[in-house]
């Protein structure tokens, strides 16, 4: 079968399950299509072929189990992420020879599924950035259009679901990075409710705003990696207890239904209005309009400290961020100066060698922000906001379900573009931010492509804590009444 | 904000980071304007706003004091820069 890199998710997991293909043809077809698509987008980091196919041949003799959900479906793993035996390097220098001896708890989760780790990919250095630029080992392209990024900093993720290059990968969104990047390439991408997957063995940057997501071609497909990878980890004290539930037989059963009836989304206003380009708001107003027609109610509501949302994230982000990377040292791992002769020197010689301009920048920034004098006024002062913020999202749950509004104010922008003015692209994340601010799940979801830039324009979709049900089932429904996205053409370039 | 280049060698001091002359030349000025943007929280009235440090609400996570082994020490020194096989060896220190 050719074409089995085109099949979503849970077709090929089915397919695989009842032993219509094997997991090894599963593996070779996604193997391939890096082959063919990789000089395109250079969305990968590094690839564990060798070590897939023995998986798969291993999996394929003992044969399918339904034990297993996501027997042999090959997944792509962001760098930031600890695989075993697999180079986790952060898109950094500084990290450039380190493997882990260990899995994340949510990649130990997919193989105990019977998934198979297939690579790792490109990202921006230590998940600082919104467009896989800031990575040390180059930058990816958007399939849509190889001149232009993929989004960040879960780019090289985003780009490798487009490119069906996997069925599905797992990112990190700790201010937008997984729907922003699902957004540009017309992807779906799910940042959870803050303690719904455990961050043991993620890189940590902030600690208090990251999490693990999936991202694939389709709700239900994210909703497969979510109930595999979610769950209490007794190592991450962050980690939620809460029950999780099945989220794709969920989904499964909203799609079955089919309509949006009794569903009230919210618009919060300060995501509709000025700041928005005309093709997205168009596209993202199509969508809610099919929502309208699915039986949903629309809500006016605001989340009134939206203004304030970038400014409070940079200084939280950037403060967790400077006590985070301060383990990078030399010492125990990771890039070490060679000409230091003394330990202070070791680490800054370590330090400024392997560390790119962004990360230098977010680490003296957050510094800077929790310096004596200044920790009041800056950090604690940010707290507050984010308080403020987050109560903003619980007032307005309390007259709709579900949020909707444009993951980006426009499509994805020309690579170099953007790159000189940090500012300018800090402000891009403004509709993303808030999320992690309050800690609450949301998604993009692909709704069309911008009528003048003929690129990819999500929906994000917010919902309440431990919401992840609603907002997938949601997207589900949505996604069935809307024209799918065609395949990317810069890939036929 | 004006931020002077002194002053971003100072706080990089702190964050053992080294930079170079035209480094803190443009850092200080893109971190100065950064710094301005985030002054836009002044004018948020936050009085009697309890600060939101994580949304876990979880504080205090224990677990029973039984000591485990979970690694080798060949694990942990397999990505090491410099070991003589049972320790970390850096720089001198005194």
């Amino acid at each position: 079968m050719s074409e089995i890199h085109q099949l979503s998710l849970t077709q090929v997991r089915d397919l695989l399950s009842r032993g219509e293909i094997t997991a090894s043809e599963a593996v070779g077809a996604c193997l391939g299509q890096i082959e063919a698509t990789e000089p395109k987008i250079s969305a990968l980091l590094s690839v564990q072929g060798e070590q897939a196919r023995n998986q798969a041949a291993s999996l394929d003799a003992s044969g399918p189990d339904p034990g297993k959900p996501l027997w042999g479906v090959p997944i792509v793993v962001k760098d930031a992420i600890c695989a075993k035996h697999a180079p986790t390097t952060c898109a950094s220098r500084i990290l450039e020879n380190f493997v882990p001896f260990y899995d994340a708890f949510a990649v130990a989760r997919l193989r105990e599924a019977g998934a198979i780790i297939l690579a790792k990919s490109n990202m921006d250095e230590f998940a600082m950035g919104s467009s896989t630029e800031n990575s040390a080992y180059g930058p990816t392209a958007n399939p849509w259009d190889l001149a232009r990024v993929p989004g960040g900093s879960s780019g090289g993720s985003a780009a490798s679901v487009a490119a069906r290059q996997c069925f599905g990968a797992l990112g990190t969104d700790t201010g937008g990075s997984i729907r922003q990047p699902a957004s540009f390439c017309g992807v779906v991408g799910l940042k959870p409710t803050y303690g719904r997957v455990s961050r043991f063995g993620l890189v940590a940057y902030g600690s208090s705003l990251d999490q693990i997501g999936p991202m694939a071609r389709t709700p239900l497909d994210c909703a497969a990696l979510l109930s595999v990878i979610a769950g209490h980890d007794p190592a991450d004290s962050t980690s939620a207890r809460e029950a999780v539930p099945d989220y794709e037989a969920c989904v499964a059963a909203r799609s079955e239904r089919a309509d949006l009836r009794g569903l009230r989304l919210g618009l919060p206003r300060e995501f509709w209005g000025e700041g928005v380009d005309a093709e997205v708001r168009d596209a993202c107003r199509a969508a809610v309009d099919a929502a309208v027609k699915l039986g949903a109610d629309v809500v006016e509501v605001s989340l009134p400290h939206t203004s304030y949302a970038v400014a409070t994230y940079y200084i939280v982000a950037m403060a967790e961020a400077s006590s985070n990377l301060a383990r990078f040292d030399g010492v125990r791992y990771g890039y070490r100066d060679p000409s230091a002769t003394e330990l202070i020197d070791l680490y800054e010689k370590s330090r400024g060698a392997g560390f790119g301009d962004e990360v230098k920048r977010r680490i003296v920034l957050g510094t800077y922000v929790l310096s004596a004098g200044y920790y009041d006024a800056y950090y604690r002062k940010a707290a507050q906001v984010r308080a403020l913020l987050r109560r903003d999202f619980l007032t307005a749950f309390e007259r709709c379900d579900v949020l909707c509004g444009p993951a980006a104010p426009f499509t994805a922008f020309g690579l170099m573009e953007k790159k000189d003015d940090p500012l300018q692209m800090y402000l891009s994340d403004i509709f993303t931010i808030s999320l992690n601010l309050a800690g609450l799940p949301g998604l993009s979801l692909p709704v069309g492509l911008g009528r003048d830039s003929r690129l990819p324009v999500g929906l994000q979709l917010f919902g309440p804590a431990f919401g992840e049900e609603v907002i997938l089932g949601t997207a589900q429904v949505l996604s069935q009444a809307l024209a799918p996205l065609p395949m990317p053409r810069g890939l036929s370039a | 904000m004006k931020i002077t280049p002194a002053r971003v060698a100072e706080v990089a001091r702190l964050a053992r980071l080294t930079f170079t002359a035209e480094e803190l030349e443009r850092f200080a000025a893109q971190i100065g304007d950064i710094l301005a943007y985030m002054d836009t929280l002044n004018s948020v009235d936050t009085a009697g706003i309890e600060p939101l440090y994580s949304p876990s609400g979880l504080a205090g996570v224990t677990r029973e004091d039984v000591a485990r082994q979970v690694n080798t020490r060949t694990e942990t020194l397999a990505n090491a820069p410099q070991t003589d096989g049972e320790f970390f060896i850096v720089p001198r220190i005194v």
